[in-house]
């Protein structure tokens, strides 16, 4: 196989050198635990404060309101069953979109079974969340609204300022996986008024197996892990050092790339979008056209499935994703492309292809033929195809 | 995931397309699901399948086992045909993932609802062969996805 060319970034991201080389003197070096009072100790302490206050600041937040976790799925699943245990005197519903992350809807289906109410409010043909309906889902038990960024799907990013603004008017805590954005966009946490905020490390050429929870001071939230007195005792175990150490690093790359990388991405992803749309035939973009993150395009070819396509890029040396019933391991394909409301058999040929900061225009260019010969090898092998050219013929 | 035998039956999938004026063709599967085979069957006067061909929109293993199940039915009688189980199937694969056995049984049903359709075209009673479940009308499609 010749050169990879990886368009997942969205699954998961290169942990950058820099990253590395900036986590590696934790591993053996500064190995020391951060509760312990020696000196090795100390230097773990005194670089998970560092890091804890770099992060911060790119939220607009205070270094005590950044909890560091395994990952963004722990960050959703301590902001939704927390919040529900600590509020659920005060009320048991909680609001939250068709579009979220299995992190946050199988965290609700839990919560349901735990006698806990949850609205999924529905999202337009563009993914965007339906704000008339999010306020109107308000009940006076209403504790808390959890709505994503920005889609990992099909990238489409959310009115979070009007979210953030409804919840506040409504007194309910707001929480936000920003999985996907944080890194990607600029956020700050009192200018859009959220109270939680998930994230997480390798999303942004950061390591694997560490995330946070931003949590705003004066938010009654439980512990998640019972143990030792670590992240204010709020979250045990003893810190992962290298983890936070590389995840600080990555975050400081990617706020100080972000204008340049992000214009840049969005231009490449533009080209891509156009591209794919103008020379493949019953094709259609998943997503909002403008609005959705810049690294980020998804597409429904008709009459193929997106299992057969992915192997086929694979072979070419090209990683992407599909949310066909295939990829996802089940018999129904993605829950996003359903909530935008694609047939199954449209929601069964979609590809997502998430660039990356060393994507070129070559690459994509590369791409966009070996989809577009793939798509009509696959299409020639497909009864619907067929079905569909026969009718046209029929109706000449 | 896959065995090398089904890597190379998707890569190179044996006998794709239509036999115009086939002597029975069978659709089988579900767009909902992300499956569909459609194998035409050519069968000479003496019942035995001279040619077989198929159609598959489908992940890997369904266009791998469309594949190999058409390669199974060539120059074998009808009764023979009935004997190429999803099981067969999945051995002349060397195996699935068990995720995706459901597209070997897809296999077995098309080769059945492609004999259904000869045995009704010619109003004869195939010894065995029951209508398959998942099999596809023309017109019944629209209908099916509704729910």
């Amino acid at each position: 196989m010749g050169k990879l060319i990886y368009l997942d970034n969205a699954a998961t991201t290169k942990t950058s050198p820099t990253v590395v080389e900036a986590m590696l003197p934790y591993f053996s070096e500064f190995y020391g635990n951060a509760s312990s009072i020696y000196s090795i100790g100390a230097k773990s302490k005194e670089a998970i404060n560092k890091s804890r206050a770099a992060i911060a600041a790119t939220l607009g937040a205070r270094p005590e309101e950044i909890y560091f976790t395994a990952g963004g799925s722990e960050a959703d699943n301590w902001a939704l069953k927390a919040t529900a245990e600590a509020y659920g005197a005060k009320g048991k519903h909680i609001i939250t979109t068709k579009i979220e992350h299995h992190a946050i809807l199988h965290t609700c289906e839990y919560l349901e079974k735990n006698g806990y109410d949850i609205t999924y409010v529905d999202v337009d043909e563009n993914g965007t969340v339906k704000l008339d309906q999010l306020e109107k889902a308000i009940r006076p038990d209403t504790i808390l609204i959890s709505v994503m960024f920005a889609n990992n799907e099909i990238g489409t990013i959310q009115p979070i300022r009007e979210i953030g603004e409804i919840a506040k008017k409504h007194g309910v805590l707001f929480h936000t996986d920003a999985v996907q954005a944080y890194g990607q966009l600029p956020i700050n946490v009192d200018e859009y008024h959220i109270d939680m905020l998930s994230s997480s490390g390798h999303k942004l050429n950061g390591p694997k197996g560490i995330g946070f929870l931003y949590i705003r001071k004066g938010v009654k939230i439980r512990s998640f892990v019972h143990g030792g007195a670590q992240e204010r005792k709020r979250r045990a175990g003893t810190e992962n050092v290298p983890g936070i150490v590389g995840y600080a690093k990555a975050v400081e790359e990617a706020f100080a790339t972000m204008q340049e990388r992000t214009a840049k991405e969005a231009e490449l992803r533009d080209y891509l979008i156009d591209r794919v749309l103008r020379e493949i035939p019953y094709t259609r973009l998943n997503g909002h056209r403008t609005n959705r993150l810049p690294n980020n395009a998804n597409f429904s070819f008709q009459f193929i499935e997106g299992e057969s396509l992915l192997i086929m890029l694979d072979m070419e040396g090209i990683c992407g994703s599909s949310g066909s019933a295939c990829t996802s391991g089940s018999l129904d394909p993605s829950h996003v492309l359903l909530a935008i409301g694609l047939p199954h058999e449209i929601a069964h040929g979609s590809l997502r292809l998430t660039l990356g900061a060393d994507t070129t225009k070559e690459d994509l260019d590369f791409v966009v033929e070996k989809i577009s010969g793939i798509v009509e090898r696959l299409r020639s092998m497909s009864p619907l195809y067929e079905d569909f050219v026969k009718k046209l013929q029929k109706n000449g | 995931m896959y065995s090398e035998k089904v890597m190379d039956h998707f890569q190179n999938p044996r006998n794709v397309g239509e036999i115009e004026n086939a002597s029975g063709v069978g659709t089988v599967g579900n767009a909902k699901c992300g499956d569909i085979m459609r194998m035409y069957l050519d069968i000479d006067d003496n019942g035995i399948i001279q040619e077989a061909r198929f159609k598959t929109f489908g992940c890997g293993a369904a266009v791998a086992t469309s594949s190999m199940a058409t390669e199974l039915v060539k120059g074998k009688t009808i009764q023979q045909a009935l004997e190429v189980t999803n099981k067969a199937v999945m051995e002349a694969l060397d195996g699935l993932p068990p995720v995706k056995v459901h597209c070997s049984l897809l296999a077995e049903e098309a080769i059945h609802a492609a004999l259904w359709d000869y045995a009704e075209k010619h109003g004869i009673k195939i010894e065995g062969l029951q209508k398959p479940k998942s099999d596809i009308h023309e017109g019944e499609e629209e209908e099916a996805e509704e729910y």
